[in-house]
């Protein structure tokens, strides 16, 4: 499998096999963007007026479930799963938008803080009850879905608050070149700034440690049930911010949740991380996000039902998953 | 805290472990000095691992003191044992395979530059750090495991079964390499089934009888046999009764037609050579240490595995299994150690002994009730199943369990019945139970094999014992003969009265480890299969545990 076997006495390795490597890890989101790519030309080809405008608005709308398919795919990775994402993206985003319903601008920012941490609180809170209780985390997290719902919607009866201007005005638009929407921009960063850190840190290696083989990482002097709940804490802070960016493009609060919980994992899927844990990356899930979204766009050009649209996705889905799981077994067998 | 006890590196004392009614270890200690390489030695199920698994802190004793150089240290969990320097190279690799092997070392903190030496010490070359763990052969994670455990130079190191996968050339660095570990200020504990290893390497061994520190030995050349008799112990003297039936199911088999012929059954490279008859009305007991291939032996005959070659007769006609469903028709039935393997924890003691033969009485449409429930009954009236819990099956005892599994055949009529252990964690009442059930199904005219890694019980139960060395059946011995001595020299392959010369030992050891490794990676292992994971690599094949 590796050409390139550099001995065990080599220090350093050249940057061209650190690109080689790099691209032998990241082989299915490298496919994924190919299959972007196609989906975009196919786009044009049937929607020749789409451009600028087109990429604005894929940007914008797949901000809140990119965060959330980053959230999701943290935890899938550490060999657990969340079925409460979107309630509590619904939580996050009504307390935000009541917080800062008339109030000046600078206090938005002691409210997106103060909601970043109440999301690391509410993943905080899944992530013991999934290892004190030792109930699945399928079960835990679905029980918690009802739940953070219902405080969804004790904290807002029905869709209101605001946003910020300055919070809008942070993902509408572009930067530098008409091109490079903001919403990407802002989820590039975020995503860099948090997730680079931590898979570089000895927790992040604790989190594919454990959901690789638990007794092996147990045994390795990994924290099993620490590591398990850290997890669960920064699936919380990804999915706070996607609860902001989801108030953030519409202006209000939605106490009920949106289809984010199994999008999210459908992008999961679709981005190459494996559901039993332990492989994949979050790069991989949002790209699968934007396929999703654009697959939706082609679907309203070609005119297409919106229930057939549905279906449709859902198909592509698994032939996705089917095809890539094929060359990857071909690849082995090589 | 006495004098005595200061100069030792690791003191173990009085160390407990129960589960449930089994007894792991009743009251086990040991003694290791600095600087020395120091045997662990036992039976099956002696506790040698359980013993192991406590140092390192992978599950807690009920009682017992642990000291590192005389101060008491509390081991709860693999990282705290870790810094109080016990460390542990287990029998499966602790490599976590979806990371490569340098964030494998960056996960255990360890330096790479002492790593690498050892990598180069134990003659690994050709390693690159940055492959996935799961890409990288079996034989040479074990390495890897060890040159990772030596390079944060702990005080104890302990071995379980090192060279068990290992190709003959690694192992003689692996044990060249634990030998220089001799006469420093740290120390070694090396579990090995080898006798040759533990003669070449250890300065001295501590032997576990039945969860009992029974004795330390020097080793010297002469010591092999002191270490047999430790092992056996006062039961080496005793002979349990049983003599007229077996005299008769003897005489009756003489004549009979083989129900089961083994012709030089071969699986990958575990099993090389297997060749046996199977008569009705006997019991045949099948006794061999740990991993030298009875496991493959009895998954060929259950139809989960196919073999690599030779062939299998039922009733003197070649059969082929591709699936247990097969064996099953021909009329061989399994019974595993593991009970959650056969039964549907969840589900009725009824349902779970109708289970097989439900497609029996009717194939198509409903079950008659009431043709199972005789069947179901006369089958819990024969095996004294207490059927108190009888709601779900995970509430019943092990050995509760265990008959339940072994109902379900007999109320299907058995004809052949392969037993894996099946008394393994077991209380003696029930125990007993299942020796007699045996017995009758026996004197009934079904063939029984019995694979069991207490040896008192080929005497309880077996008609005659087969012995399996590294993958070959090395002896057949009389019920008469077959004492615990007996059994337990030839299945160290050791002679009946003298010590094994060296040459023919060595002889055996190397051309059992040339085989050993070269397929070892080549078999995609059951649970992976069977869980259905997109994962298709194949997957090194894990030693089974059978040392609980």
């Amino acid at each position: 499998m590796t050409a390139s076997a550099a001995p065990v006495d080599a220090v350093r390795a050249r940057p061209v096999d650190v690109l080689g490597s790099w691209a032998r890890h990241n082989a299915w989101a490298i496919g994924l963007l190919g299959f972007l790519a196609l989906l975009l030309a196919y786009t044009k080809l049937i929607q020749p007026s789409y451009g600028v405008a087109g990429v604005q608005g894929l940007a914008i709308s797949a901000l809140p479930l990119a965060l959330a398919a980053v959230a999701q795919a943290i935890v899938v990775i550490s060999g657990g799963i969340d079925l409460s994402i979107g309630s509590m993206m619904a939580l996050t985003s009504v307390v935000a938008a009541v917080l800062m319903k008339g109030q000046p601008e600078e206090f938005g920012v002691v409210v997106v803080v103060a909601v970043v941490l109440l999301g690391l609180f509410l993943g905080a809170v899944n992530g013991s009850l999934v290892v004190l209780t030792r109930v699945p985390d399928i079960v835990v997290t679905l029980a918690m879905s009802f739940v953070w719902a219902g405080c969804a919607l004790l904290v807002l009866q029905s869709p209101g608050g605001a946003a910020t201007k300055w919070l809008k005005d942070l993902i509408l638009g572009s930067l530098g070149s008409a091109w490079v929407p903001k919403a990407a921009v802002v989820l590039i960063v975020i995503v860099a700034l948090v997730w680079i850190p931590v898979r570089r840190s000895r927790f992040g290696l604790s989190l594919y440690a454990i959901g690789s083989n638990r007794p092996a990482a147990f045994r390795s002097g990994v924290s099993v049930g620490r590591t398990r709940i850290l997890a669960y804490m920064l699936m919380g802070g990804f999915t706070a911010l996607a609860g902001l960016s989801l108030i953030a493009s519409t202006g209000i609060g939605t106490p009920v949740p949106g289809p984010y919980t199994l999008m999210s994992v459908a992008a999961v899927v679709l981005g190459g991380v494996s559901l039993a844990g332990g492989r994949g990356g979050v790069f991989g899930p949002i790209v699968g996000v934007v396929i999703l979204q654009i697959i939706r766009t082609d679907m309203t050009f070609l005119n297409v039902d919106p229930n057939m649209a549905v279906v449709a996705q859902g198909v592509i889905l698994i032939g996705v998953v089917m095809v890539g799981s094929l060359v990857q077994l071909r690849r082995s067998r090589a | 805290m006495t004098a005595a006890t200061t100069g030792l590196l690791l003191d173990a004392t009085g160390i407990t472990k129960t589960y449930g009614a089994v007894v792991a270890l009743k009251s086990a200690s040991l003694a290791v000095r600095p600087g020395e390489v120091h045997a662990l030695m036992g039976a099956n199920g002696a506790g040698k691992s359980t013993l192991v698994k406590i140092l390192t802190g992978a599950i807690r004793p009920d009682s017992g003191r642990i000291a590192v150089r005389g101060r008491e240290r509390t081991v709860h969990s693999p990282a705290e044992a870790r810094r109080g320097g016990l460390v542990s190279v287990y029998q499966e690799p602790a490599l976590i395979p979806d990371l490569d092997i340098r964030s494998n070392l960056r996960l255990t903190q360890t330096p790479l530059e002492p790593f690498r030496h050892w990598v180069r010490e134990l003659g690994l070359t050709d390693l690159d750090l940055s492959s996935l763990a799961r890409r990288v052969p079996l034989a040479s994670l074990r390495i890897v495991d060890l040159a990772r455990a030596l390079a944060i130079e702990p005080d104890v190191l302990m071995l379980d079964e090192m060279t068990a996968a290992l190709p003959a050339n690694l192992t003689e660095r692996v044990l060249e390499v634990v030998g220089r570990q001799r006469g420093g200020d740290r120390c070694v504990i090396f579990i090995s089934h080898r006798l040759i290893e533990i003669a070449a390497v250890c300065d001295r061994a501590t032997v576990l009888r039945e969860g009992e520190t029974v004795g330390v030995v020097d080793v010297t050349a002469r010591s092999e046999e002191r270490i047999v008799e430790l092992m056996l112990g006062e039961a080496a003297t005793g002979k349990p009764e049983r003599t007229s039936a077996t005299a008769a199911a003897a005489a009756r088999s003489a004549d009979a037609r083989p129900r089961l012929t083994a012709r030089s059954l071969r699986s990958g490279t575990k099993l090389h050579d297997a060749s046996f008859d199977l008569y009705p009305g006997e019991v045949l007991g099948v006794v061999a240490l740990e991993g030298q291939g009875q496991d493959e032996l009895f998954d060929i005959l259950a139809g989960s595995e196919r073999p690599s070659g030779g062939e299998l007769l039922v009733d003197a006609t070649p059969v082929s299994f591709r699936h247990p469903a097969d064996a099953i028709r021909a009329g061989l039935v399994y019974v595993a150690a593991d009970r959650a393997e056969a039964l549907l924890m969840q589900r009725s003691v009824r349902e779970n002994i109708a289970l097989p033969f439900t497609t029996r009485i009717r194939r198509w449409g409903l079950i008659d009730a009431g043709k199972e429930r005789s069947k179901v009954d006369g089958a819990i009236a024969v095996l004294q199943i207490d059927t108190r819990a009888k709601g779900e099956v995970r509430r019943l005892s092990g050995g509760n369990q265990q008959k339940v599994t072994i109902a379900r055949w007999v109320a299907g009529g058995v004809r052949t019945m392969l037993c894996f252990d099946p008394t393994r964690g077991i209380d003696i009442r029930t125990k007993d139970q299942i020796y007699v059930l045996l017995r009758d199904l026996a004197e009934a005219g079904a063939a029984v094999l019995l694979y069991t890694s207490e040896l008192k019980e080929v005497q309880l139960v077996c008609d005659r014992a087969i012995v399996i060395f590294g993958g070959r059946i090395v002896a057949e011995i009389a019920v008469a003969d077959a004492d615990e001595p007996t059994l337990l020299r030839a299945a160290y392959n050791l002679r009946p009265d003298a010590a094994m010369p060296e040459d023919v030992a060595a002889e055996v050891v190397a051309t059992e480890l040339a085989g050993e490794v070269a397929g070892a990676g080549a078999r995609v292992s059951a649970e992976r299969a069977a869980i259905g994971t997109v994962d298709v690599e194949p997957v090194e094949h894990v030693e089974p545990e059978n040392d609980r």
